[in-house]
């Protein structure tokens, strides 16, 4: 079977030695056993992220998704962009989007473009697309089952969503309040999904973590104790701001709320790889503050 | 490009222009405003906001707001701050409004006017957030964290220094922090270009609304 290529950027928090560095880790493994290959945007910036809008404004945002299209269509032509991060992916694709439906914003971008003779490569219609919409679209439940070799029997997911690869966009054919396609690959590889997880599609606080440290704190809490309830062994999520907001303040808010909370939280790409038989070195557990014990088991069998 | 610049009026003259009509001043200079004559007022998005309890005015009411003329008390709230970009109201309003974008819009709006209040620390972080990117093109996380904690002063910096440093100290074990990475980010091979192509953009935007003419738009 021939690769399947597209034009990707890990974004800003999955670089080496970055927040989500261990994300990076577990989908390039993911992706070489299901045959993807992943040509990098050269040169690739920042989305602007969810909070990017206050000093950013439009333009500015817009130009610098915009960037990163341009690139993507010099460096590799003609490929899907595809983005593992959810603002990335949002940031692009609804930059994509207004440029599409305002001719004057189109203008002044490609005008700014100009300034790195980027101008002609920016593609109004090539699709952006999440790492997810491959995986579901591309490659199919069937395709993502073929490679198991180590089903994570006994596990049970809490198949956490999170709201900007739900929101506005979402995966289609899901819905907005009860995204299935995150139970379907934990069924896929052979764990155990709490299908009624009621705080699947809940805001772990964004970029207010930073901020607004005590509300979105009460978001996480209520988070991981409904997983908790529900005798949930771990989370698992497709996004890097929701992995890291959940997993890292679980400590603070012990401190704040009396709670005991350890829950490890992972993402898809690491299940998946864990069950297409690799290390755990290669499925980035190692990047988990809070160890994942039940999947490094599985990995080190 | 010079000629129509000197054709806007002077900054001040911005309130003046919209006298009485902050609904088309909105509807001129914020993102998304042309939709906000739209609203039906039946609060679903203020109780689908996962923050709802901590505006003071939700969604809803600033739409109203807005359509009262009540300028300075919606410019001047903190509300749209507390929006985590969650995109819960968009998807669930009935009448379509991308009320997200409308947030971020008027806390822009208000943000680039120099009303925002000065001290939410939403605002403070998104001008951090964003002068660290179009510094080098990228993330430099370290630098950001640092930069937060110290927003307060030294004492506080400090302070929330040692808080997190349990935190910190478990992402660099695992490999997510480097400590280097304060003085050798990498960021993009063309910072240079971006930042050109970024100042750009603002000039034309200023352009647009009327803007960075003066003192007036000059903010904290």
């Amino acid at each position: 079977m021939a690769k399947k290529e597209y034009s990707y950027f890990p974004g800003c928090s999955s670089v080496r030695s970055a927040s989500a560095s261990n994300y990076m880790v577990s989908v390039n493994t993911m992706c070489e056993k299901l045959e993807i290959a992943l040509n990098e945007i050269p040169d690739w910036n920042c989305c602007g992220a969810s909070i990017g809008y206050a000093e950013g404004g439009e333009l500015p945002r817009h130009v610098l998704n915009a960037r990163n299209i341009a690139l993507s269509g010099k460096h590799n032509p003609g490929q899907d962009i595809v983005a593992t991060c959810a603002a990335c992916w949002l940031g692009t694709r609804e930059t994509q989007e207004r440029l599409n439906e305002d001719p004057d914003m189109l203008t002044d971008t490609r005008t700014v473009l100009q300034e790195g003779n980027l101008q002609d490569y920016y593609s109004q219609n090539i699709p952006v697309r999440h790492m997810v919409e491959v995986m579901i679209e591309d490659i199919g439940y069937e395709g993502l089952a073929k490679p198991v070799v180590k089903p994570l029997k006994g596990i049970k997911f809490a198949g956490y969503v999170g709201c900007q690869t739900n929101r506005p966009f979402g995966i289609d054919g899901e819905s907005f309040e009860n995204p299935r396609y995150l139970d379907k690959m934990v069924e896929i590889v052979g764990g155990e999904a709490i299908t009624d997880y009621e705080k699947k599609v809940t805001c772990c606080g964004g970029a207010l973590a930073f901020s607004e440290p005590e509300k979105s704190q009460k978001q996480i809490h209520d988070i991981v104790e409904a997983a908790y309830d529900q005798g949930a062994d771990m989370i698992v999520t497709p996004c890097p701001v929701c992995q890291m907001n959940v997993e890292v303040y679980q400590g603070q808010i012990n401190k704040r709320y009396g709670t005991n909370f350890s829950m490890p939280v992972t993402y898809y790409s690491q299940i998946l790889a864990v069950a297409y038989g690799s290390t755990g070195k290669e499925a980035g557990l190692k990047g988990n503050i809070i160890r994942a014990k039940a999947l490094e088991k599985i990995a080190n069998k | 490009m010079e000629k129509s610049a000197s054709k806007q009026p002077p900054p001040t003259t911005t309130a003046e222009k919209y006298r009485n009509n902050f609904l088309r001043e909105v509807e001129d200079n914020v993102e998304e405003g042309e939709w906000v004559k739209m609203c039906i007022q039946c609060g679903v998005c203020s109780g689908s906001c996962p923050l709802g309890s901590a505006w003071e005015h939700p969604p809803q009411e600033l739409f109203m707001m807005i359509r009262a003329g009540q300028r300075e008390q919606v410019l001047r709230s903190d509300s749209m701050w507390m929006c985590t970009s969650c995109y819960n109201c968009i998807v669930r309003c009935p009448r379509q409004l991308p009320i997200t974008h409308i947030m971020h819009g008027l806390a822009n709006y208000a943000h680039r006017l120099g009303i925002a209040p000065a001290q939410n620390p939403t605002r403070r972080f998104a001008k951090i957030f964003w002068d660290n990117i179009a510094h080098s093109g990228r993330v430099n996380e370290l630098l950001l964290s640092i930069k937060l904690y110290f927003m307060n002063g030294f004492g506080e910096g400090i302070r929330m220094a040692y808080h997190m440093a349990g935190m910190g100290f478990a992402m660099f074990k695992t490999g997510r922090l480097d400590p280097f990475g304060l003085f050798m980010h990498k960021g993009i091979d063309n910072a240079k270009e971006l930042q050109t192509m970024l100042t750009k953009a603002r000039e034309i935007e200023d352009r647009r609304r009327g803007l960075g003419l003066g003192v007036a738009v000059k903010a904290d």
